[in-house]
């Protein structure tokens, strides 16, 4: 039996059609992954399940019966219950006030009939969370559990995970794959939505593909392969393969000697850093989200304040320049945070006004002169890709991956001689990912370090030459990409120190 | 000198007592995420229409609720403006302090040199609560009051309680933290906001009839002086916590007097510089809060953010 | 039900109509209040205000002074809006400007006219920027609030000039009459076309304003430090020097202005040197989206409003606050409306058939 069908679902936003009449059924007891890449509306449909959005048109049945989803209310009131990519949780509340949140009930709080029935619950899917601690204090997989939990509570039978395993270690990945199992075993269904098609093929029994606000095909997962998958998605036939391009490696070029920072609650998140890069060589950071990249990233740039140690950048220590010295330096540092603007670009200005953001001051005398950014906004905007009404439309009208890739291309542009990037290509499509992989590739020939910040493994592993792991702001080991694989980065993600630290000194040496 | 002191302390409460009732009216809007800068007009607004009433009916009660009803009434085109049609807070509340103090100055100019009514004036005479008014000092510094200050007290524990012990408080101040996970738990955002940004400009209207009404007790220009100011500054203070308000109201409103009282002692300073020490204090309270940072003392994160579900 | 939706972009022309509209309703809400509290023709009410404003060669004259007051004074804090830094002590910063200029024009009234009145331009800006660099400081410093700290510091400022009013730099001539020295010729700007000469200032600051905002290095700064602090960080600016230059020059906006009110306006100092100018022109800064030209536009509309609203008391009998009234409903009105420029209402047919258990 069908516990959701949704038929004819129309949704737009703008100018943007998002979701095109789509069709989209899920059985009980079932894993249905919904798969396709940023920007083909799968947030966009499960949020019209979940109440947040409406549809323009089309309708959705539950259980055969016509609903119609106007708030989350209405949709936790029919059993379904959504876990966000970007948790909904309130950082300075504890977990029990989280799941007391938007409760019925009396005008007191009664937290301790509230705390018996979690506790039961959380031991029939055995989901532990310690109830007192405040969100702020958790790790990522704490709040997802917590999330789960939630949903859980308000009586959901219908779970949606959106994107759930982005900001999970391979080892954490696991547990939440078992307790999805779990939820199929006591007759709930799941909807999973993933770009990742080696995880869709492991836990669903269905999927459906969309591509560009609209569904291409729901089939068996057993009847499938990645290569299949990745054609539905894209609509053409891709090449998964990211060249390693073999550079003679220059001098070293970044060496950080026992990095130490804290934040302004006196923590430390980089414990004694110690590294190199040389020209011509790419250097990959994987970690959990929140392990020290950030910091890492800003320090080099000079926005975080360095309590110790060195960074020297051809043969010069540069802690304690300013930014701007730094970039004149050559040193070039673009970091994509979740929202993708936020540092980095000015949302409310044009194209041609975020090119001068970063050499403006070169500039001689009082006034500014915009002709020379207004050609090279022309050429990057050709070269991405990046569809705008013109050079001179406030880039936050324009959508998150075209904002990305204005950022992207200033950089690039800026041909630097370290090149620092964080999360390239957060979000961007299949097509445009292997672009600024090319691109990156390009500067690599042309001699430059490069320290690349990613989330993929299977990209780290392929594009880097070696691989740096932080964990809780220490590095847990350096890897030669071409030898490590997943599981090992993945044990190094979650902490455990690489085995032989001293032999990968060595390494890096000869 | 211990009468003085006392005497002293006792007047600190009775001036502190606006700034208290619009502080309070301040945080709950704030915690609810809205940053309300008219509370200056809205005090205004409560101050002239509690006097006009009163003055007209003599009676106390209706008094406070048209005072009550204009402070709501301001903090509504706000909330219209704010909430639903997603306005610049800062500006909005710039303006509804420009547009009070111009309603208080149209509204009150037929009623300049007025003075409260017998009855009201009666009413809100000092009663000593039994048993706590008869200990010492303290009985006579806090529990020798007019009803008015009692009601203060109150209104003060009583919206501590609300926020941190009740469903309800629990659900405003996940609106002001983060209003998608309020939203995604099916709290009604919308309602939320309205209700408790209208009630915080109910108390601030308070706020300005218990100056026009009581303290004064006269109808005057610009009778709440920057007060709604301070409230404002007192919040930060208060760290968004009821009752620590308490406090920092019944402190400032020491300050408000402490000039007046240095004068009678004959102590050679210009009256008009005793008369910039609550703004100076202000500042200097502002800056010192503002030296040292702590998650806990942080404002509501989503403080000033307007909350829109359909964003994207 | 209804359902609010984000607008794809709308036409100038569109726009500029829905805010038109505005103003409309704003004038409609008043004269709807002015027959139910006044019980009078709101048509007479206007035309009175009109009149006020343009009825004779010197009112226009008080327009055009009053407008140059607000212009300047709107260009101060349009440079510090445009960092997002709340600015709204123009009050104070006008009353410092005042005092600076005033100090010099009551000490040496001896000096030559140009000297003098340069020096007193001088002044006062410094005046005026210095008072402003204050809170500009502890926000370069420790981020504090400025809004509120700038707003307290008007009313220091004020406290301050009744000191001098009333006590030390009280007139001994003016037979116990609270009041300042009246200024020496010298110290008094000279007119053009029948007006002081500040409107030409006005004009002349539009301008340079105008192009400073768009077209220099440091505005370019400012408004990158107003959208985000890391973002101005990442790209190398100084934001603490950012921030004290861009304050000072509001403050010095502000505090020209005072000098140009206590100079040729009151030819003396006095408590009312402001007279709320520094509150109407945050008004004016956000009714003209920051941008200088239209300031210049929406402050003369201002001061036309402001003046007509003192002639009503006297010609109609009806409070000159109703003129406050009035700008606040308009900027009510203005703010409400951008709502609908930058989104669409959609009202929705409900669904067919309900009876099937819907939810609703």
């Amino acid at each position: 039996m069908d516990v959701i069908s949704m038929k004819g679902i129309t949704k737009i936003f703008g100018s943007v059609v998002a979701n095109k009449d789509i069709d989209f059924e899920v059985r009980f007891g079932e894993i249905h992954a919904l798969l396709g890449e940023n920007g083909a509306g799968k947030s966009t449909l499960v949020n019209m399940l979940s109440g947040i959005y409406t549809p323009d048109s089309g309708s959705i049945f539950i259980r055969e019966k016509e609903v119609k989803l106007t708030s989350p209310r209405a949709a936790i009131d029919v059993g379904i219950g959504m876990i966000h990519q970007h948790y909904k949780l309130v950082e300075i509340m504890t977990a029990l006030e989280n799941i007391m949140l938007g409760q019925k009930g009396g005008g007191f709080l009664r937290a301790n009939i509230i705390r018996e029935k979690i506790e039961k619950l959380s031991q029939r899917f055995q989901l532990g969370v310690d109830l007192d601690k405040k969100v702020y204090e958790m790790s990522v997989g704490e709040k997802q559990t917590l999330e789960i939990l939630k949903v859980l509570y308000r009586g959901a039978n219908i779970l949606i995970l959106d994107e759930p395993t982005a900001v999970l270690t391979p080892q954490e990945t696991e547990k939440l794959f078992q307790v999805m199992n779990r939820m199929k075993d006591e007759g709930c269904a799941v909807i999973f939505i993933t770009h990742k098609m080696n995880e869709v093929l492991r836990i669903s029994d269905r999927l459906t593909v969309l591509r560009k606000g609209q569904k291409v095909k729901t089939l068996e997962t057993k009847s499938t392969n990645t290569k299949e998958l990745a054609e539905l998605m894209v609509g053409h036939p891709v090449n998964l393969a990211i060249n390693r391009v073999e550079t003679v490696k220059g001098k070293v070029l970044l060496e950080v000697k026992n990095l130490t920072c804290v934040n302004e609650e006196k923590v430390q998140v980089l414990k004694g850093l110690n590294f190199t890069i040389r020209g011509g060589e790419i250097l990959g950071v994987a970690g959990i989200a929140g392990s020290g990249q950030k910091e890492l990233c800003e320090a080099i740039a000079g926005l975080y304040p360095v309590k110790d140690g060195e960074i020297i950048f051809d043969e010069e220590n540069i802690v304690g320049l300013t930014p701007r010295q730094i970039i004149t330096k050559g040193i070039s540092m673009s970091f994509v945070p979740e929202d993708r603007l936020g540092m980095g670009l000015v949302a409310s200005m044009d194209i041609v006004d975020n090119m001068i953001l970063k050499d403006y001051h070169k500039q001689k005398g009082f006034l500014i002169n915009r002709k020379p950014a207004a050609e090279k906004a022309v050429k990057i905007v050709k070269q991405l890709d990046i569809s705008t009404p013109s050079i001179h439309h406030p880039i936050k009208e324009l959508s998150g991956g075209n904002i990305q890739k204005v950022l992207l291309g200033r950089e690039l542009e800026a041909h630097p001689k370290l090149l620092i990037t964080a999360y390239p290509v957060r979000g961007l499509d299949i097509n445009v990912s292997y672009k600024i992989y090319d691109l990156i590739n390009e500067e690599k020939k042309k001699g430059e370090a490069i320290l690349f910040v990613g989330e993929d493994l299977d990209v780290l592993i392929e594009l880097c030459d070696r691989i740096m792991v932080l964990c809780h702001g220490e590095i847990t080991g350096i890897v030669e990409a071409a030898k490590t694989t997943k599981e090992e980065l993945g044990l190094l993600m979650a902490g455990e120190k690489h085995q032989d630290m001293e032999g990968i000194t060595r390494d890096q040496n000869s | 000198m211990t009468s003085n002191v006392v005497s002293f302390l006792a007047a600190a409460i009775v001036a502190g007592t606006p700034l208290l009732f619009a502080t309070i009216g301040e945080i709950i809007t704030e915690k609810v995420g809205n940053l309300n800068l008219g509370v200056e007009g809205m005090m205004l607004m409560g101050a002239v229409a509690g006097f006009y009433v009163g003055l007209k009916t003599g009676n106390p009660l209706l008094a406070l609720l048209a005072a009550m009803a204009c402070g709501a009434v301001g903090a509504l085109i706000f909330a219209v403006l704010t909430v639903s049609l997603r306005a610049n807070q800062v500006v909005t509340g710039l303006t509804l302090t420009i547009f009070g103090t111009g309603f208080a100055g149209f509204m009150g100019q037929s009623l300049v040199g007025e003075i409260a009514p017998e009855t009201i004036k009666t009413f809100f005479q000092p009663v000593t609560l039994p048993l706590l008014g008869q200990i010492p000092l303290l009985g006579e510094i806090f529990f020798q009051q007019d009803l008015f200050v009692y009601f203060g007290y109150l209104t003060a524990v009583l919206m501590g309680i609300y926020l941190y012990k009740t469903r309800f408080g629990l659900n405003l101040r996940a609106i002001g933290e983060n209003p998608a996970a309020a939203d995604a738990a099916s709290v009604n955002i919308t309602l939320y906001k309205y209700v408790h940004i209208l009630l915080g400009g109910a108390l601030c209207g308070l706020g300005g009839a218990y100056l026009s009404l009581v303290y004064v007790p006269a109808w005057a220009e610009n009778i709440t002086a920057g007060r709604g100011w301070i409230a404002v500054a007192l919040v930060i203070f208060a760290a968004w916590n009821p009752f620590k308000a308490i406090v920092g109201s019944y402190l400032f409103g020491g300050l408000d007097i402490i000039g007046f009282r240095i004068q009678g002692t004959g102590f050679a300073v210009s009256q008009y510089f005793l008369d910039m020490l609550p703004y100076l204090v202000t500042m200097l309270v502002l800056i010192v809060v503002s030296m040292k940072k702590s998650q806990e003392k942080a404002p509501p994160k989503a403080l000033s953010v307007p909350y829109f579900r359909e964003e994207r | 039900m209804i359902r609010i939706a984000k607008r794809a972009k709308m036409s100038k022309a569109k726009s500029a109509g829905i805010r038109l509209l505005a103003i409309l309703l704003a004038l409609l809400t008043s004269a709807v209040l002015i027959v139910l509290a006044l019980s009078l023709h709101p048509l007479d009410v206007y035309i009175a205000l009109f009149k006020g404003a343009f009825g004779s060669a010197y009112r226009i004259r008080e327009v055009v002074e009053s407008a140059t007051a607000l212009t300047i004074v709107s260009l101060g804090i349009t440079i510090a809006f445009k960092m997002q830094f709340w600015n709204i002590g123009g009050e104070g910063q006008i009353c410092m400007g005042a005092f600076f200029a005033s100090f010099l024009a009551l000490n040496f009234p001896e000096m030559s006219k140009p000297l003098l009145l340069t020096l007193m331009i001088l002044a006062g800006m410094l005046g005026g920027g210095l008072w402003a660099l204050i809170p500009a400081y502890f926000k370069a410093k420790w981020r504090t609030n400025e809004t509120i700290i700038t707003l307290m510091m008007n009313y220091v400022a004020l406290k301050w000039l009744t000191y001098l009013q009333f006590g030390p730099w009280k007139d001994p001539n003016a037979l116990g009459f609270p009041k300042i020295a009246n200024f020496a010729d010298n110290a008094i700007l000279p007119e053009v076309f029948g007006v002081h000469i500040g409107w030409i200032f006005a004009l002349i600051l539009v301008v340079l304003v105008s192009i400073f905002l768009n077209h220099s290095k440091k505005g370019y700064e400012i408004a990158v430090l107003g959208e985000s602090e890391n973002t101005a960080l990442y790209a190398g600016v100084n934001i603490k020097r950012t921030i004290i230059t861009a304050v000072f020059i509001s403050g010095a906006l502000c505090g020209l202005t005072g000098m140009i009110q206590a100079s040729a306006v009151n030819n003396t100092l006095s408590v009312e040197i402001s007279k709320g100018i520094g509150f109407t022109a945050i008004i004016t800064t956000w009714l003209g989206f920051l941008k200088p030209a239209f300031i210049l536009v929406v402050s003369i509309l201002f001061a036309a409003l402001v003046q007509g609203g003192s002639f009503i008391q006297t010609a109609v009998g009806i409070p000159q606050a109703v003129a406050e009234l009035l700008q606040g409903l308009i900027l009510f009105f203005v703010l409400g409306c951008e709502f609908f420029i930058r989104y669409k209402v959609v009202l929705e047919k409900p669904l067919f058939n309900v009876r099937r258990g819907t939810k609703e």
